[in-house]
Parts: structure tokens; sequence; C-alpha cells
């Protein structure tokens, strides 16, 4: 497979949540590609839209009231949108894998370690449960578990938080996916354990071809970790970029207030006071017409209160903002 | 203004707030006939000064003791060890009627402030309830004047008196918290990750207001947070916490431009840096991955607490003798090797 060849395509991807009052989109309209051997960081606050959209990927939207409304979702030549559940059942864990923020609650408290690890082996490679449990037990050493054969017939709870999410990625492993899909993977843990998962994240992703796909708030962690960065706020990517291009020149005036606002870049950690963006994040239920930041903008000019503008491509990056994009195009 | 920026406890009656071998031991599990067959020493021998207006730092990760110290200095838990002062006077052995006049100069700010408002009230009640109960105002309208003045303060409209807290987004619910915190005019506020709940863009909103407040009403804060960023653009100056104990206190530039307690230098290095040409630059120095978890304070190691994941312990040294702060420079450090 080639270096550009994406292995997973996002187009037009509408999903909406029924609420009590009224229908929500929280991912409104969004499109991207995952290409082979890659980290793509998704970066947004909450309400964004990041978390739902890693939901949809995998056909793990609560039901009943969360939907694709419309767009396709390209995996290997298959529309994952138009998949019945049970085919669905074979791409997750065997091909698309996932770990979340809080691993105690996709961990089954009542199944040993090594059993929950060994699950997919079982049913999707036919290992029996003997070989199953050596694997499980290899996966556990491999991800730096101390004493792994021991481990490996713990429950859950008997484990720290930084422990479940290493067996959390030990179990999405054990079947050599092609694409993970990371949410929020250290925000519950402590510095120093954040550190250990991702140099152990780096090093699984160094010795596989496969991608990732980061779901983050962490502007350092998407810094550190990921290739290629979209930016999303209220259900839409409003901007899309190397790291490096992302972070040296942000374009859309959201990303920039967003890297201005934290407290630790570049020289703001010895400021009198940290710039902020005013206002707060929108409603997704009584939006209006034209671009969903324009309250909270500086910069927004008569245009942004009447047209929406679309993810636009200017060089090799994107953004979804006319004066970003009329100043690109005059330089 | 203090000029030794590491606190010295010489000036003890100078501060506003001054702890002394403050600690705290939680009994976890006990006989049939009460007595105690397992503690927890969450806080162990803790010293630490704030002068009137300034910020005092705290940092460290969960279960380093951090919150129960924010928690003990206000007497909101009672200390096994130790003595409080505020202004000058002993609390720890006040009663609780002689301690109220106290308790109004003294505030704590948590976390979710949406477990700390009364869902059922308004705004206006939240507000007015202390401004009562304090006897700071007489009548209904002067109650109102001065919820519509601390609602000003915080950044928030008077029109928001009349609502709840569940109509409110996160970081105005915090707004709300504070004002009420503001009601009965403290000298000292406890803050307790305030900000850790929110999003960057609101958390930076909550930040400039804390600051803000500060150098209008003169507060001073003990900034109990684990986010490193954030405790640096808050505070003067800065301890470390590990495992029930402060391993390093010094001023905020000394904490994070040279810091000496191997435990802090992992700390420092582990944050991500949203910055690309630092996170690629050759001449960076290697992040330091500390194997291994904090050790439990139900069993805590011998020696120095930090000695089983500490790249520099040394053997016959760090696993025996446990380590009591000393001063290098303008830094107290708990460090046999530290220079």
């Amino acid at each position: 497979m080639s270096d550009d060849a994406p292995i997973l395509r996002v187009e037009d991807l509408v999903v909406a949540f029924d609420t009590d009052e009224g229908e929500l989109r929280a991912v409104d309209g969004v499109s991207f590609e995952v290409r082979a051997g890659r980290t793509l960081g998704i970066v947004g606050e909450s309400g964004s839209g990041k978390s739902v959209t890693a939901l949809a990927l995998l056909g793990l939207l609560p039901e009943p009231a969360g939907r694709i409304v419309r767009g396709s979702i390209l995996w290997g030549g298959r529309d994952l949108t138009k998949l019945p559940e049970r085919d669905l059942e074979k791409i997750r864990g065997r091909e698309i894998a996932m770990i979340f923020q809080e691993p105690m609650t996709a961990l089954d408290p009542l199944y040993r370690v090594g059993d929950q690890i060994g699950e997919g082996l079982r049913h999707h490679r036919g290992l029996s449960r003997n070989e199953a449990r050596e694997k499980a037990i290899a996966l556990l050493a491999r991800i730096g578990i101390p004493a792994p054969a021991e481990r490996v017939d713990s429950y859950p709870h008997e484990l720290s938080g930084g422990m479940r999410q290493r067996v959390m990625i030990a179990s999405a492993l054990a079947e050599d996916p092609q694409l993970l899909v990371a949410d929020e993977p250290t925000t519950a843990l402590d510095v120093t354990i954040q550190a250990q998962i991702l140099a152990l994240l780096a090093d699984v992703r160094r010795a596989s071809d496969m991608s990732v796909i980061l779901i983050t708030h962490d502007l350092g962690v998407v810094a550190e970790f990921a290739d290629d960065v979209l930016v999303m706020y209220a259900g839409r990517i409003v901007e899309r970029a190397s790291r490096k291009a992302l972070f040296e020149r942000p374009l859309h005036p959201y990303t920039q207030g967003l890297l201005a606002s934290v407290p630790g870049f570049l020289g703001n950690a010895t400021k009198k006071r940290l710039p902020t963006i005013r206002g707060l994040v929108p409603d997704l239920r009584t939006l209006g017409a034209g671009c969903r930041f324009r309250d909270r903008c500086d910069r927004a000019i008569d245009r942004c209160a009447k047209d929406d503008p679309s993810l636009d491509p200017v060089g090799d990056r994107a953004v979804a903002c006319f004066v970003a994009l009329a100043e690109m195009e005059a330089r | 203004m203090i000029a030794d920026p590491s606190s010295n406890p010489a000036d003890a009656e100078a501060n506003l707030l001054s702890v002394r071998g403050i600690g705290k031991v939680f009994v976890t599990k006990r006989s049939f006939l009460g007595r105690t067959l397992a503690s927890l020493r969450a806080v162990d021998d803790v010293d630490l000064d704030v002068a009137a207006g300034e910020t005092l730092g705290l940092i460290g990760e969960n279960g380093c003791g951090k919150s129960t110290l924010g928690r003990l200095v206000l007497r909101l838990i009672e200390p096994s060890a130790g003595t409080v002062r505020f202004d000058g006077r002993d609390i720890t052995k006040l009663d609780e009627a002689a301690l109220r006049p106290l308790r109004r100069r003294m505030q704590i700010i948590f976390q979710d402030p949406m477990s700390a408002l009364n869902p059922r009230m308004t705004v206006r009640a939240a507000l007015g309830e202390p401004l009562r109960i304090h006897g700071l105002v007489k009548t209904a309208d002067e109650e109102e004047a001065r919820v519509a003045e601390l609602l000003g303060k915080v950044g928030l409209r008077k029109e928001h008196m009349n609502r709840y807290p569940h109509e409110f987004s996160g970081g105005q619910r915090q707004r709300i918290v504070i004002a009420r915190a503001l009601t009965v005019g403290p000298e000292l506020i406890v803050c307790d990750e305030p900000v850790a709940a929110l999003d960057v863009s609101i958390q930076a909103q909550v930040v400039n207001l804390l600051k803000d407040l500060q150098d209008e009403l003169g507060l001073a804060y003990l900034f109990v947070a684990h986010d490193l960023s954030v405790v640096r653009f808050m505070s003067r100056r800065v301890a470390v916490m590990y495992l029930g104990r402060i391993v390093e206190l010094a001023s905020a530039e000394s904490i994070y431009e040279g810091p000496k307690h191997p435990y802090t230098k992992a700390l420092l290095s582990a944050i991500p840096v949203p910055d690309p040409n630092a996170v690629d630059d050759p001449q960076r120095p290697a992040r330091i991955v500390l194997a291994g978890e904090p050790p439990s304070p139900t069993d805590p190691p011998a020696g120095c607490p930090f000695h089983p994941r500490c790249p520099i312990a040394r053997k016959g040294l760090c696993d025996v003798e446990r380590p009591l702060l000393r001063t290098i420079g303008d830094t107290k450090v708990a460090c046999h090797l530290a220079e």
C-alpha cells in the first residue's frame, strides 16, 4: 500500500441526536481521510463532535437517540453506514479497534483480564482457550505489564487506572487492527502515567503499520503524537493541516484563539493574563445562518453572519473561514 | 511581601496562613471493637506558609494528599497532628463557635461547580443566604444590590440572578461558585482544581478572573491543581507533593526553570508541549518516563517515598533513610542527592 493511500474515507457525515428540545446535529457535514500508517489527531472542546465522529465510525452511536442522517464511511471498499450490525461486529476489534478515556467502563468488571483480551481471538480467529490465554500473556508483556502470567487472571478492579488503560490497549491490539481509534486515551490519567501510555502507543505504532485516529482536547498531546490534525468546532471541521503547519501558522481564528489560551503555550506561562476566546460555544439546537464561530470571533465580517463557510483547501491544508481564506489567497 | 520566596518558618507570625507539622491519618479498616487495623497517612508532617495576597500553588498527582491538605488548612477535616495558624491565631483547637467568625475569612472552591450548588436554589438565593447568615445585609433591597454587584465582579449579569444552576454552562457555574465564596469577604481562598473540569477556552477565562479578583481584592490563594501549566500561570511559589509530603518548594520560576527533585523533573518533562518544533528538536532533553506507579499510602516504602521510581536513587541510602526538606539556593527539596 502506498503511503498516500487513504484506508478510511469519511464523506459528508451528519450525525443527529433526538433530544427533548428537538434534533441536535452533533456532527454536521464532516469529511476527512485517514492514510495508511499515519496518525490523525482530532482536536476540539466538549460538544465539538469529535467523540461522536469516532462512535459513528464504529457504529457505536447510542441507540435509538443517535443516528447517521447522511454521508458515507468508506472502509476497504465498503460503506460502513450501510452495513448491518453483524457485519460491523466482524470489523470492530478485528480491523478497527478502539480505546476509550475510561477503561473501567469499557472493560467488563465480571471477566478476568485475560478472558477479555482473548475473547476476540477465540471468536474471530478460532483460537482455543489455552492458545488465547498464551497470546493474552504475550500481549500483556508487550505493553509492559509486570508479572503478566499472574495479571492475566486479575479482574479490572484489581488494577490501577494506568494498568487498566494498558489492558485496554492490549485488548485493542490483540487482532492486529489496521486502524486504532483512541478517544482521549490519557485524559483520566496522571501526568507521569500519561507519559508512559503515550510512550507505549508510540512504540506500538512504530512496530506496526497501523493507522491511528487520536481524539483529544489536549493540544500538547496532538503536537507530540499526530501527523495530521483536524480542528473541530460545533460539529464542523474548521481547519485541517499537518501538525507542523497547524502549530506554526494556525489559520482559523478559533484555532488561533485555542492555541493562545493554553497556559503553557509559547510565552504564555509568565504573561499577566491569558488571551481568551470570549463567550460560549453556541447551542447546536438553535444555530442560525452563517459561521458558527462568528459571535466569538474578533475578525468576523458581514459575510460571516450570512454565509456558512465550507472547508476549502489552501495548498496542502484547508480552512473554513472567509477571512483566513481571503488572506491566504492575497499572499 | 516576603523576601525569601521559599518562605521562612521564622516569618510564621507574619503570614496569613501558617501550617506546621500538619498530618492526617485516615483509618481504612477497623476491628469489631473499633481498634485500628489499617490506616492511610494522607498528609505527613507538612509545613507551609501563605502570605496575604499571594498564591501558593500545590501540585501533585492523584492520591498525593494535595486536596486533603487543602481541607486541613480550613479545618474542614480534623488534622491528626500539627497546627494551622490563620492570621497569627492557632485555629487547630478552636471549637466551632470560636471558628465561625474566622470561617468568613477563608473559603474554598471545588472542581465541580454543579455539586457545589443546590440545584433548587436560584443564584439570588445561593448568594443571598451567606450574606444574611453572616448579617452582611439588612434589607432585601440591600441583599439584591449586593448580589448584583457580586455577579458583576465575576463577569455575570444582574439578570442571571433569577436563574437556576442548570441554566448555566460549566464556566458560568464556576463563576457563580466564585461569587458565592466572595459574599463573605474572604482573605484566603483554597482553590481545589478550579478549572480542571472546564474546556481550554473557558479555563483561560476563569483563570484570568481569579487573577483579576486577586489584584482587586488582595486575596491569597492556595491553588491546588494537577495541571502544571495552570499552576505556573497562577502562582508566585509552588509546592510539589508526593505521597503525602512536600518534596520541593520554591518560587514558580525556580520550580519550572530549575527543578531540583527528580520527581519534579519527571513531572515537568512529562507535560506534552503544544509546539512541534520543541517536540522534534534533537537538542531537547529526552522525556523522563518514570517506571511504575505511585506507591500506596497504606503501605509506603521505607526510606524516600519516591525511591522505587527514582532514576537516580542510590542503594543503601535512598531506600533506607527518609530525606528531609533542606535548602539549596532559594529551593527547599527533600532529596539526598539533589544539588
